[in-house]
């Protein structure tokens, strides 16, 4: 029997080699026959939990609830010291200091990764913005909400913090930093399906385990994880599901 | 417990008043005009018992209520209101949380040295294993305009 993995569409573009890479380096370990499949977008991902397909993912902090609550996933692990942040970001030539100053009928950039729209949009909800009042200008990638910004397209742009910190030198000195969100509880988690919970303590120890040599390191460096995995305990999951919960109200 | 607060922990002119609390507890508040900013960005964030009790705070909590970690847990939720809260509010709340639903609204809240600070707040209710668990209370930066409207609000409600 194999086992379906997928990683969460937001994934940064430049790991993508490193999550096939880890596949394989997961498979090894535990001898399981595990199938990575990537989905381009958020709403194939769903459909494919939806029909009970996935066993073992690299889930969105948005979707966890979903995960955990209607299909009876459970957590992992997470990235260790890593955690989702958000930034507000704007065309340096615009003078503005506080979301309170940006102008009616803000236009703004955003991509669908959806843990870092929900920040960005409580981020800009003190100068009385929402959905109802702003207009979006929805982009494929930050790159390209950063492009956004410099052509005049849009006023303001919601980027993933790291995503924001890997854009280019030329293209930051052009672009200002807001607002930065620092939440530090909401991240990213390996999860585990019912298919697999038998396997889960099996797998949980191989991952944190994965620093202690030398190809377990190399294939974290391939993911962008240099510091490991640790583990979550379900208690810590509850605790960051009723944190999301309260933020989409 | 929660304990009258103390003319030495207070910074800046002050007023006095009792605030009866719940159960029949009153509380001797005394309170200033300074008021602190949200800081941009943060979540305060704490979770309690079904009753209320402080079972955990973050660093933001800690930071805009003045109290120390050690102050707060244990301590009832209570203590950070705020004189010009109306009852009705606090009413409002534990009668939607306690039907399992989420509550969310403005709150003026009092900090350890007297002064307050403003939110927008949401509780939910904790459900583990279909019982209800606690709290999770998560307070964000409020809109200006939204404030104003409470300010003007809040007193006609008591």
């Amino acid at each position: 029997m194999s086992f379906m993995f997928t990683v969460s569409p937001d994934f940064t573009p430049d790991h993508l080699s490193g999550w096939y890479i880890f596949n394989t380096w997961l498979q090894k370990q535990t001898d399981l026959a595990i199938h990575l499949e990537m989905y381009n977008d958020f709403h194939s991902q769903r459909d494919a939990i939806q029909s009970d397909k996935i066993d073992l993912i690299y889930a969105n902090p948005f979707d966890a609830a979903m995960l955990v609550r209607e299909k009876g996933f459970q957590p992992l692990v997470k990235a260790l010291g890593e955690s989702d942040e958000a930034i507000i970001a704007v065309n340096a030539e615009n003078d503005v200091e506080d979301v309170v100053h940006l102008p009616d009928g803000l236009k703004v950039a955003y991509t669908e990764d959806p843990d870092v729209h929900m920040m960005g949009m409580i981020m800009l909800e003190p100068g009385d913005f929402d959905a109802s009042n702003i207009t979006p200008v929805l982009s494929d990638t930050y790159v390209l909400v950063a492009k956004h910004l410099l052509k005049g397209e849009a006023d303001a742009g919601i980027f993933l913090a790291e995503a924001y910190d890997d854009l280019s030198k030329m293209i930051k000195s052009q672009l200002r930093v807001l607002v930065r969100s620092q939440i530090s509880v909401i991240h990213h988690s390996l999860m585990i399906g019912p298919n697999l919970l038998d396997k889960k303590d099996q797998i949980q120890e191989v991952l944190v385990s994965m620093t202690n040599d030398e190809k377990g390191k190399g294939v974290l460096t391939s993911l962008g994880f240099n510091d490991g995995w640790e583990k979550v305990e379900n208690d810590e999951m509850e605790f960051m599901i009723d944190l999301m919960d309260t933020l989409t109200m | 417990m929660i304990s009258d607060m103390k003319p030495e922990d207070i910074v800046g002119d002050y007023k006095e008043v009792i605030l009866d609390l719940y159960q029949s507890i009153s509380r001797k508040i005394l309170y200033t005009e300074i008021e602190t900013p949200y800081p941009d960005g943060k979540l305060i964030v704490s979770t309690t018992t079904p009753d209320g009790v402080i079972t955990h705070v973050n660093q933001s909590f800690i930071e805009m209520s003045g109290f120390t970690e050690e102050e707060l847990i244990g301590a009832p939720h209570s203590i950070l209101r705020h004189p010009d809260m109306p009852p009705a509010a606090f009413q409002d709340l534990w009668d939607t949380v306690n039907k399992g639903d989420k509550w969310q609204g403005f709150v003026k809240n009092l900090r350890k040295d007297g002064g307050y600070y403003w939110v927008k707040a949401t509780v939910i209710p904790n459900v583990r294993n279909g019982q209800v668990a606690g709290y999770t209370s998560v307070r964000r930066k409020p809109s200006r305009t939204k404030v104003d409207e409470c300010i003007k609000l809040y007193p006609t409600l008591f």
